[in-house]
Protein backbone atom coordinates (compact mmCIF):
# COMPACT_ATOMS: atom_id res chain seq x y z
CA UNK A 1 0.00 0.00 0.00
CA UNK A 2 1.26 3.47 -0.85
CA UNK A 3 2.35 5.57 2.06
CA UNK A 4 -0.55 8.01 2.74
CA UNK A 5 1.95 10.66 3.89
CA UNK A 6 3.83 10.49 0.59
CA UNK A 7 1.40 12.91 -1.10
CA UNK A 8 2.37 15.77 1.22
CA UNK A 9 6.04 15.58 0.34
CA UNK A 10 7.63 18.73 -0.98
CA UNK A 11 9.70 18.20 -4.10
CA UNK A 12 11.98 21.01 -5.20
CA UNK A 13 11.79 21.60 -8.92
CA UNK A 14 14.08 24.59 -9.36
CA UNK A 15 16.51 24.96 -6.47
CA UNK A 16 16.84 28.62 -5.51
CA UNK A 17 18.55 30.45 -2.72
CA UNK A 18 18.30 34.11 -1.74
CA UNK A 19 20.63 35.43 0.94
CA UNK A 20 21.35 31.97 2.28
CA UNK A 21 17.65 31.15 2.58
CA UNK A 22 16.24 28.26 0.59
CA UNK A 23 13.41 29.55 -1.65
CA UNK A 24 13.31 26.66 -4.11
CA UNK A 25 10.46 26.50 -6.58
CA UNK A 26 8.68 23.36 -5.41
CA UNK A 27 5.62 21.32 -6.35
CA UNK A 28 3.76 23.40 -3.74
CA UNK A 29 4.78 26.62 -5.49
CA UNK A 30 3.67 25.13 -8.84
CA UNK A 31 0.15 24.65 -7.51
CA UNK A 32 0.12 28.15 -6.05
CA UNK A 33 1.11 29.60 -9.42
CA UNK A 34 -1.49 27.45 -11.20
CA UNK A 35 -4.13 28.67 -8.76
CA UNK A 36 -3.27 32.31 -9.35
CA UNK A 37 -3.25 31.82 -13.12
CA UNK A 38 -6.55 29.93 -13.12
CA UNK A 39 -8.28 32.39 -10.79
CA UNK A 40 -7.16 35.36 -12.84
CA UNK A 41 -8.01 33.73 -16.15
CA UNK A 42 -11.41 32.65 -14.89
CA UNK A 43 -12.35 36.04 -13.51
CA UNK A 44 -11.05 38.16 -16.37
CA UNK A 45 -11.98 36.01 -19.36
CA UNK A 46 -15.48 35.31 -18.07
CA UNK A 47 -16.46 38.99 -17.93
CA UNK A 48 -14.63 39.92 -21.11
CA UNK A 49 -17.86 40.25 -23.09
CA UNK A 50 -19.42 42.40 -20.32
CA UNK A 51 -22.76 40.86 -21.19
CA UNK A 52 -25.87 42.43 -19.73
CA UNK A 53 -27.39 38.99 -19.48
CA UNK A 54 -24.49 36.88 -18.23
CA UNK A 55 -23.50 33.53 -19.71
CA UNK A 56 -22.44 30.53 -17.66
CA UNK A 57 -18.89 31.60 -16.92
CA UNK A 58 -19.78 35.21 -16.27
CA UNK A 59 -22.57 34.12 -13.93
CA UNK A 60 -20.11 32.06 -11.93
CA UNK A 61 -17.66 34.94 -11.65
CA UNK A 62 -20.49 37.22 -10.57
CA UNK A 63 -21.71 34.68 -8.04
CA UNK A 64 -18.28 34.56 -6.38
CA UNK A 65 -18.05 38.34 -6.39
CA UNK A 66 -21.52 38.82 -4.92
CA UNK A 67 -20.99 36.00 -2.43
CA UNK A 68 -17.85 37.48 -0.92
CA UNK A 69 -19.18 41.04 -1.16
CA UNK A 70 -22.33 40.14 0.74
CA UNK A 71 -20.36 38.10 3.28
CA UNK A 72 -18.18 41.14 3.94
CA UNK A 73 -21.18 43.48 4.03
CA UNK A 74 -23.13 41.28 6.44
CA UNK A 75 -20.23 40.58 8.79
CA UNK A 76 -18.20 43.77 8.70
CA UNK A 77 -20.49 46.43 7.25
CA UNK A 78 -19.62 49.24 4.90
CA UNK A 79 -16.30 49.89 6.69
CA UNK A 80 -15.07 46.54 5.35
CA UNK A 81 -15.38 47.64 1.70
CA UNK A 82 -11.66 48.55 1.62
CA UNK A 83 -10.64 45.01 2.49
CA UNK A 84 -12.80 43.36 -0.17
CA UNK A 85 -9.92 42.59 -2.58
CA UNK A 86 -7.95 40.97 0.23
CA UNK A 87 -10.84 38.86 1.55
CA UNK A 88 -11.78 37.90 -2.01
CA UNK A 89 -8.20 36.88 -2.85
CA UNK A 90 -8.02 34.91 0.38
CA UNK A 91 -11.20 33.00 -0.40
CA UNK A 92 -10.27 32.24 -3.99
CA UNK A 93 -6.72 31.23 -3.07
CA UNK A 94 -7.85 28.84 -0.34
CA UNK A 95 -10.75 27.47 -2.39
CA UNK A 96 -8.63 26.82 -5.49
CA UNK A 97 -5.94 25.26 -3.30
CA UNK A 98 -8.49 22.92 -1.75
CA UNK A 99 -10.33 22.03 -4.96
CA UNK A 100 -7.28 21.67 -7.20
CA UNK A 101 -5.86 19.38 -4.52
CA UNK A 102 -8.74 17.00 -5.23
CA UNK A 103 -7.29 16.25 -8.67
CA UNK A 104 -5.56 12.87 -8.32
CA UNK A 105 -1.83 13.33 -8.11
CA UNK A 106 -2.08 17.07 -7.53
CA UNK A 107 -0.41 18.68 -4.56
CA UNK A 108 -2.60 20.42 -1.96
CA UNK A 109 -0.80 23.47 -0.61
CA UNK A 110 -3.56 24.12 1.95
CA UNK A 111 -2.63 20.81 3.58
CA UNK A 112 0.62 22.38 4.73
CA UNK A 113 0.34 24.06 8.10
CA UNK A 114 3.00 26.63 7.27
CA UNK A 115 0.95 27.86 4.30
CA UNK A 116 -2.31 28.10 6.26
CA UNK A 117 -0.43 29.64 9.17
CA UNK A 118 1.17 32.16 6.83
CA UNK A 119 -2.26 33.32 5.70
CA UNK A 120 -3.71 33.20 9.21
CA UNK A 121 -0.88 35.27 10.68
CA UNK A 122 -1.30 37.90 7.95
CA UNK A 123 -5.01 38.11 8.83
CA UNK A 124 -4.17 38.24 12.54
CA UNK A 125 -1.49 40.93 12.30
CA UNK A 126 -3.50 42.92 9.77
CA UNK A 127 -6.60 42.85 11.95
CA UNK A 128 -4.62 43.87 15.03
CA UNK A 129 -3.04 46.79 13.18
CA UNK A 130 -6.48 47.88 11.90
CA UNK A 131 -7.83 47.68 15.45
CA UNK A 132 -5.11 49.86 16.93
CA UNK A 133 -5.22 52.27 14.01
CA UNK A 134 -8.98 52.81 14.39
CA UNK A 135 -9.29 52.79 18.17
CA UNK A 136 -5.80 53.54 19.51
CA UNK A 137 -5.19 52.23 23.02
CA UNK A 138 -8.96 51.88 23.40
CA UNK A 139 -8.55 48.68 21.34
CA UNK A 140 -7.13 47.08 24.53
CA UNK A 141 -10.74 47.17 25.79
CA UNK A 142 -11.11 44.02 23.66
CA UNK A 143 -9.45 42.18 26.54
CA UNK A 144 -11.46 43.73 29.35
CA UNK A 145 -15.00 44.83 28.48
CA UNK A 146 -16.37 48.09 29.86
CA UNK A 147 -18.56 47.76 32.93
CA UNK A 148 -17.09 44.50 34.18
CA UNK A 149 -16.10 44.54 37.88
CA UNK A 150 -12.39 45.33 38.22
CA UNK A 151 -11.79 42.18 40.27
CA UNK A 152 -12.85 39.96 37.37
CA UNK A 153 -9.90 41.34 35.38
CA UNK A 154 -7.71 38.68 36.96
CA UNK A 155 -9.70 36.01 35.15
CA UNK A 156 -11.12 37.89 32.16
CA UNK A 157 -7.94 39.45 30.81
CA UNK A 158 -5.94 36.20 30.56
CA UNK A 159 -8.91 34.41 28.99
CA UNK A 160 -9.46 37.15 26.43
CA UNK A 161 -5.74 37.32 25.68
CA UNK A 162 -5.50 33.60 25.18
CA UNK A 163 -8.57 33.50 22.99
CA UNK A 164 -7.28 36.44 20.95
CA UNK A 165 -3.80 35.03 20.42
CA UNK A 166 -5.06 31.56 19.66
CA UNK A 167 -7.00 32.90 16.68
CA UNK A 168 -4.24 32.48 14.06
CA UNK A 169 -3.48 28.99 15.32
CA UNK A 170 -7.09 27.81 15.29
CA UNK A 171 -7.57 29.40 11.86
CA UNK A 172 -4.44 27.74 10.47
CA UNK A 173 -4.87 24.36 12.13
CA UNK A 174 -8.55 24.03 11.18
CA UNK A 175 -7.82 24.31 7.46
CA UNK A 176 -4.57 22.34 7.53
CA UNK A 177 -6.04 19.48 9.60
CA UNK A 178 -9.18 19.20 7.48
CA UNK A 179 -7.21 19.02 4.27
CA UNK A 180 -4.53 16.68 5.58
CA UNK A 181 -6.94 14.23 7.20
CA UNK A 182 -9.24 14.23 4.18
CA UNK A 183 -6.40 13.40 1.83
CA UNK A 184 -5.04 10.70 4.14
CA UNK A 185 -8.48 9.07 4.30
CA UNK A 186 -8.79 9.18 0.50
CA UNK A 187 -5.35 7.64 0.11
CA UNK A 188 -5.99 4.90 2.66
CA UNK A 189 -9.36 4.04 1.11
CA UNK A 190 -7.75 4.04 -2.33
CA UNK A 191 -5.16 1.61 -0.99
CA UNK A 192 -7.93 -0.68 0.28
CA UNK A 193 -9.61 -0.68 -3.10
CA UNK A 194 -6.40 -1.73 -4.82
CA UNK A 195 -5.33 -4.35 -2.25
CA UNK A 196 -8.75 -5.95 -1.70
CA UNK A 197 -9.79 -5.65 -5.34
CA UNK A 198 -6.53 -7.40 -6.22
CA UNK A 199 -7.75 -10.58 -4.53
CA UNK A 200 -11.37 -10.55 -5.57
CA UNK A 201 -13.55 -8.01 -7.30
CA UNK A 202 -16.36 -8.14 -4.72
CA UNK A 203 -14.43 -7.10 -1.57
CA UNK A 204 -12.94 -4.26 -3.57
CA UNK A 205 -16.37 -2.81 -4.27
CA UNK A 206 -17.08 -1.96 -0.64
CA UNK A 207 -14.07 0.34 -0.10
CA UNK A 208 -14.65 1.71 -3.61
CA UNK A 209 -18.18 2.77 -2.69
CA UNK A 210 -16.79 4.35 0.46
CA UNK A 211 -14.14 6.11 -1.57
CA UNK A 212 -16.78 7.55 -3.88
CA UNK A 213 -18.83 8.84 -0.96
CA UNK A 214 -15.81 10.29 0.83
CA UNK A 215 -14.65 11.98 -2.38
CA UNK A 216 -17.99 13.78 -2.62
CA UNK A 217 -17.68 14.70 1.05
CA UNK A 218 -14.14 15.99 0.50
CA UNK A 219 -15.31 18.28 -2.31
CA UNK A 220 -17.88 19.66 0.13
CA UNK A 221 -15.20 20.12 2.78
CA UNK A 222 -12.90 21.81 0.27
CA UNK A 223 -15.55 24.48 -0.38
CA UNK A 224 -16.75 24.64 3.22
CA UNK A 225 -13.28 25.14 4.69
CA UNK A 226 -12.55 27.95 2.25
CA UNK A 227 -15.81 29.53 3.38
CA UNK A 228 -15.00 29.02 7.07
CA UNK A 229 -11.50 30.47 6.71
CA UNK A 230 -12.91 33.54 4.95
CA UNK A 231 -15.87 34.15 7.23
CA UNK A 232 -13.70 33.86 10.35
CA UNK A 233 -11.35 36.42 8.84
CA UNK A 234 -14.40 38.64 8.28
CA UNK A 235 -15.50 38.19 11.89
CA UNK A 236 -12.01 39.09 13.19
CA UNK A 237 -12.10 42.12 10.93
CA UNK A 238 -15.48 43.06 12.37
CA UNK A 239 -14.10 42.82 15.89
CA UNK A 240 -11.21 45.09 14.99
CA UNK A 241 -13.42 47.69 13.31
CA UNK A 242 -16.43 47.71 15.63
CA UNK A 243 -14.90 46.09 18.76
CA UNK A 244 -17.34 43.73 20.49
CA UNK B 1 4.99 14.26 8.28
CA UNK B 2 6.52 16.57 5.70
CA UNK B 3 4.23 19.35 6.98
CA UNK B 4 6.29 19.70 10.17
CA UNK B 5 9.70 19.68 8.52
CA UNK B 6 11.11 23.21 9.04
CA UNK B 7 13.32 22.78 5.97
CA UNK B 8 10.26 23.37 3.77
CA UNK B 9 8.94 26.37 5.69
CA UNK B 10 11.03 29.03 4.00
CA UNK B 11 10.41 28.09 0.34
CA UNK B 12 6.66 27.65 0.92
CA UNK B 13 6.30 30.93 2.79
CA UNK B 14 8.33 32.71 0.10
CA UNK B 15 6.21 31.39 -2.75
CA UNK B 16 3.04 31.90 -0.75
CA UNK B 17 3.99 35.56 -0.37
CA UNK B 18 4.90 35.91 -4.04
CA UNK B 19 1.79 34.22 -5.41
CA UNK B 20 -0.62 35.72 -2.91
CA UNK B 21 0.65 39.27 -3.42
CA UNK B 22 0.44 38.72 -7.19
CA UNK B 23 -3.11 37.42 -6.81
CA UNK B 24 -4.06 40.35 -4.58
CA UNK B 25 -2.73 42.88 -7.07
CA UNK B 26 -4.42 41.13 -10.01
CA UNK B 27 -7.72 40.96 -8.13
CA UNK B 28 -7.60 44.52 -6.80
CA UNK B 29 -6.43 46.15 -10.03
CA UNK B 30 -7.85 43.99 -12.81
CA UNK B 31 -10.44 41.33 -12.06
CA UNK B 32 -12.62 42.86 -9.35
CA UNK B 33 -12.98 46.33 -10.95
CA UNK B 34 -14.05 44.57 -14.16
CA UNK B 35 -16.70 42.43 -12.50
CA UNK B 36 -17.79 45.37 -10.36
CA UNK B 37 -18.18 47.53 -13.47
CA UNK B 38 -20.31 44.88 -15.16
CA UNK B 39 -22.53 44.56 -12.10
CA UNK B 40 -22.80 48.33 -11.67
CA UNK B 41 -23.70 48.77 -15.30
CA UNK B 42 -26.40 46.13 -15.07
CA UNK B 43 -27.78 47.74 -11.91
CA UNK B 44 -27.75 51.14 -13.62
CA UNK B 45 -29.54 49.76 -16.65
CA UNK B 46 -32.17 48.09 -14.47
CA UNK B 47 -32.69 51.31 -12.51
CA UNK B 48 -32.91 53.26 -15.77
CA UNK B 49 -35.52 50.90 -17.14
CA UNK B 50 -37.47 51.01 -13.91
CA UNK B 51 -37.38 54.81 -14.02
CA UNK B 52 -38.55 54.77 -17.61
CA UNK B 53 -41.33 52.34 -16.76
CA UNK B 54 -42.44 54.54 -13.87
CA UNK B 55 -42.41 57.57 -16.14
CA UNK B 56 -44.46 55.80 -18.81
CA UNK B 57 -46.89 54.63 -16.17
CA UNK B 58 -47.28 58.18 -14.90
CA UNK B 59 -47.89 59.36 -18.46
CA UNK B 60 -50.48 56.68 -19.04
CA UNK B 61 -52.20 57.61 -15.80
CA UNK B 62 -52.22 61.28 -16.79
CA UNK B 63 -53.74 60.35 -20.15
CA UNK B 64 -56.42 58.28 -18.43
CA UNK B 65 -57.14 61.15 -16.05
CA UNK B 66 -57.39 63.61 -18.95
CA UNK B 67 -59.69 61.27 -20.83
CA UNK B 68 -61.90 60.83 -17.81
CA UNK B 69 -61.99 64.56 -17.22
CA UNK B 70 -62.95 65.17 -20.85
CA UNK B 71 -65.61 62.51 -20.58
CA UNK B 72 -67.03 64.04 -17.41
CA UNK B 73 -66.96 67.48 -18.97
CA UNK B 74 -68.75 66.43 -22.13
CA UNK B 75 -71.23 64.49 -20.05
CA UNK B 76 -72.04 67.50 -17.93
CA UNK B 77 -72.16 69.66 -21.06
CA UNK B 78 -74.62 67.28 -22.68
CA UNK B 79 -76.60 67.28 -19.50
CA UNK B 80 -76.85 71.03 -19.46
CA UNK B 81 -77.75 71.15 -23.15
CA UNK B 82 -80.53 68.64 -22.60
CA UNK B 83 -81.74 70.53 -19.57
CA UNK B 84 -81.70 73.83 -21.42
CA UNK B 85 -83.56 72.40 -24.39
CA UNK B 86 -86.09 70.81 -22.05
CA UNK B 87 -86.62 74.09 -20.28
CA UNK B 88 -86.97 76.01 -23.52
CA UNK B 89 -89.49 73.53 -24.90
CA UNK B 90 -91.45 73.55 -21.66
CA UNK B 91 -91.54 77.31 -21.74
CA UNK B 92 -92.68 77.34 -25.36
CA UNK B 93 -95.34 74.78 -24.66
CA UNK B 94 -96.56 76.77 -21.71
CA UNK B 95 -96.66 79.95 -23.76
CA UNK B 96 -98.56 78.32 -26.51
CA UNK B 97 -101.01 76.79 -24.07
CA UNK B 98 -101.50 80.21 -22.50
CA UNK B 99 -102.05 81.84 -25.89
CA UNK B 100 -104.46 79.16 -26.89
CA UNK B 101 -106.30 79.45 -23.60
CA UNK B 102 -106.55 83.20 -24.02
CA UNK B 103 -107.82 82.86 -27.57
CA UNK B 104 -110.33 80.27 -26.58
CA UNK B 105 -111.50 82.38 -23.67
CA UNK B 106 -111.92 85.29 -26.03
CA UNK B 107 -113.91 83.19 -28.47
CA UNK B 108 -116.03 81.82 -25.67
CA UNK B 109 -116.67 85.31 -24.43
CA UNK B 110 -117.61 86.49 -27.95
CA UNK B 111 -119.86 83.51 -28.36
CA UNK B 112 -121.51 84.22 -25.06
CA UNK B 113 -122.03 87.83 -26.02
CA UNK B 114 -123.54 86.74 -29.28
CA UNK B 115 -125.81 84.27 -27.52
CA UNK B 116 -126.85 86.91 -25.04
CA UNK B 117 -127.65 89.33 -27.86
CA UNK B 118 -129.62 86.66 -29.69
CA UNK B 119 -131.48 85.86 -26.51
CA UNK B 120 -132.29 89.49 -25.87
CA UNK B 121 -133.50 89.88 -29.39
CA UNK B 122 -135.55 86.74 -29.06
CA UNK B 123 -137.01 87.89 -25.79
CA UNK B 124 -137.90 91.25 -27.22
CA UNK B 125 -139.64 89.46 -30.06
CA UNK B 126 -141.44 87.22 -27.57
CA UNK B 127 -142.71 90.33 -25.69
CA UNK B 128 -143.92 91.97 -28.81
CA UNK B 129 -145.58 88.77 -29.99
CA UNK B 130 -147.06 88.29 -26.54
CA UNK B 131 -148.35 91.84 -26.53
CA UNK B 132 -149.85 91.42 -29.95
CA UNK B 133 -151.36 88.07 -29.09
CA UNK B 134 -152.68 89.42 -25.82
CA UNK B 135 -154.10 92.52 -27.60
CA UNK B 136 -155.72 90.35 -30.29
CA UNK B 137 -157.09 87.93 -27.68
CA UNK B 138 -158.53 90.70 -25.55
CA UNK B 139 -160.05 92.32 -28.67
CA UNK B 140 -161.56 89.06 -29.75
CA UNK B 141 -162.91 88.08 -26.35
CA UNK B 142 -163.89 91.41 -24.92
CA UNK B 143 -164.21 93.44 -28.08
CA UNK B 144 -162.65 96.81 -28.52
CA UNK B 145 -159.09 97.57 -27.72
CA UNK B 146 -157.51 96.74 -24.48
CA UNK B 147 -155.78 99.21 -22.30
CA UNK B 148 -152.20 99.29 -23.65
CA UNK B 149 -150.61 100.02 -20.29
CA UNK B 150 -152.37 97.15 -18.49
CA UNK B 151 -151.33 94.76 -21.24
CA UNK B 152 -147.72 95.81 -20.93
CA UNK B 153 -147.70 95.22 -17.21
CA UNK B 154 -149.41 91.86 -17.53
CA UNK B 155 -146.96 90.60 -20.18
CA UNK B 156 -144.00 91.89 -18.19
CA UNK B 157 -145.17 90.10 -15.05
CA UNK B 158 -145.85 86.91 -17.02
CA UNK B 159 -142.39 87.02 -18.50
CA UNK B 160 -140.91 87.71 -15.12
CA UNK B 161 -142.76 84.71 -13.73
CA UNK B 162 -141.03 82.54 -16.39
CA UNK B 163 -137.66 83.70 -15.41
CA UNK B 164 -137.06 86.47 -17.88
Amino acid sequence: MANPIEQFKIKPIIPLEIGGVDVSFTNSAVMMVISVVLITAFLTLSVRSRALVPGRWQSMAEVFYEFIASMLRDNVGSAGRKYFPFIFSLFMFVMFGNVLGMIPGAFTYTSHVIVTFGMAIVVFIGVTIIGFARHGTHFLRMFFPEGAPILTAVILVPIELISYFSRPFSLAVRLFANMTVGHIILKVLGGFVVTLGGFYVLPGIVPFAFLGAVTVLEFGIALLQAYVFTILSCIYLHDAIHMH
Amino acid sequence: MPQFDPAFFAPQLFWLAVTFITLYVLMAKVALPKIGAVLDERQRKIDDNLDKAAQLKAEAEAAVAAYEKALAESRSHAHSVIKEAGERLAKQAEERTRDLNAKLAEQIKAGETRIAAAKDAALTNVREVALEVAGATVARLVGGTADQAKLDAAVASALKEHGQ
